[in-house]
């Protein structure tokens, strides 16, 4: 369902972005971009949250599912993190001419965030499966939506400041049709990330009941 | 609130004697940072600027924790103490208190020698300077000790805690140069205490889910 609405959402969102939604009067045609780079941002955020929340509930309830949830959560994120790394160079290239900017601070922090979740791949596979493993991955994924708010405010306080600066405090800096198309792109984006968590949670689980059935059998 | 406090002065009063004996750390720690800013006098080469020796101080600042954190939880794992600690009639969060108060005695014991030196090789360290050094400290050993409990869980300990600590350490690197280096620090040294209350807070809540299953 999931898939399907991804599809839906992203072709129709691309689309309007594309053919309905006007360019803009600085970028021109490599600001379409942004209806890519954005969600996809938006997205793993929205995945490293969603990964923060499972671990919560992990600790929480004790419950061992939520350790393959959170996991599948943040490997998602780390994945459109990646995304956001390569589409946000792209656009620096296009717009500035250099494909890595220090003083683009959502570039600087998604490179923390991705050298943060890749330790966390490290720290989940130098200790063997069990609770123990749970517990830490978990404690250590709610470090990583504690360090999102510390290190955007780390970075915006010492960095300089050329990134467009699209949402403001008074509300998003475009027009209505932009705003449309870039509404169905981050609903498609987020359906996407939603099918790929739900189909990966899926095979995990199976293969998780399948190593279940081998001892069971051996 | 007294009692929880005076477990947590025990178990660090057990470290430092420890460490008065067994002298393993602390000596390690100050050589490593004075040996780091000599190898930093030869990375900089020719007219030496004020500002990139001043940033070379904080990555001395920050390995030598980093030594220090490696071996914070060397004794626990060695005798297997840490389930024994975890047994004792105490908060198992006052463990976690007792190892950052320690960790700190040291860091700050390595500091008395890393800073004058920096000033000698060097030059001058401003109060700003220090306070943020102060501030670091702080937030460096309650994530640190935290992480390095995590990483003696592993299998590769001595790779994993760097890995782990270091994404997390940006934000102070960024607090303590900018407070060393700009007019006007009061805004750094602010954010240096947020990250403090806020790491130390989550770190102290989740020590316990760290040390037990």
């Amino acid at each position: 369902m999931f898939a399907a609405a991804a599809l839906l959402l992203l072709v129709s969102g691309m689309t309007l972005a594309l053919y309905w939604a006007p360019e803009d009067v600085d970028q021109g045609f490599s600001q379409k971009i942004f209806y890519i780079h954005v969600p996809v941002a938006l997205t793993a955020y929205a995945c490293f949250g969603w990964g923060a929340w499972k671990a919560l509930r992990l600790l929480w309830k004790r419950e061992q599912r939520y350790d393959l949830e959170s996991y599948t959560a943040i490997h998602m994120g780390t994945i459109f993190g990646l995304l956001t790394l390569v589409t946000g160079s792209i656009w620096a290239k296009i717009s500035w001419n250099i494909w890595w900017s220090w003083g683009e601070r959502q570039l600087v922090l998604f490179l923390i965030l991705f050298l943060f979740y890749s330790a966390y791949f490290m720290l989940r596979y130098s200790i063997d499966p069990g609770p123990q493993r749970a517990n830490l991955s978990a404690v250590y994924a709610l470090f990583g939506v504690a360090l999102i708010p510390v290190s955007f405010l780390a970075i915006r306080i010492a960095g300089t400041l050329y990134h467009p600066a699209v949402f403001k405090r008074d509300g998003p800096d475009m027009t209505g049709e932009m705003f449309a198309a870039f509404c169905v792109c981050f609903g498609g984006m987020l359906a996407l990330a939603a099918a790929l968590y739900a189909n990966e949670l899926t095979g995990k689980r199976l293969d998780e009941r399948l190593r279940d059935l081998r001892e069971a059998l051996a | 609130m007294r009692r929880y406090l005076a477990d947590a002065a025990v178990l660090a009063r057990k470290d430092v004697l420890l460490e008065l004996r067994g002298r393993e750390t602390l000596p390690a720690m100050v050589l490593f940072v004075v040996s780091a800013l000599v190898v930093f006098h030869f990375a900089l080469p020719g007219e030496q600027s004020r500002l990139a020796a001043l940033g070379l101080l904080w990555v001395a600042i920050l390995f030598t924790a980093l030594l220090g954190l490696g071996r914070a939880f060397v004794a626990e794992r060695e005798h297997r103490l840490l389930d024994g600690l975890v047994l004792a009639p105490c908060d198992r969060s006052a463990i976690w208190l007792g190892k950052v108060a320690a960790t700190f005695v040291f860091l700050l014991l390595a500091e008395a020698v890393a800073l004058p030196a920096f000033q000698l090789f060097f030059s001058g360290i401003d109060g700003p300077t220090v306070a943020a050094v102060l501030l670091a400290d702080v937030g460096i050993c309650a994530v640190g000790t935290l992480l390095a409990a995590m990483a003696s869980a592993g299998r590769a300990r001595e790779l994993l805690l760097p890995l782990l600590f270091l994404p997390l350490a940006i934000p102070i690197m960024i607090g303590g140069v900018g407070a060393a280096t700009v007019e006007h620090p009061a805004r750094y040294l602010g954010f240096l205490g947020l990250y403090d209350v806020l790491f130390a807070i989550l770190a102290w809540a989740s020590f316990e889910y760290v040390v037990t299953e």
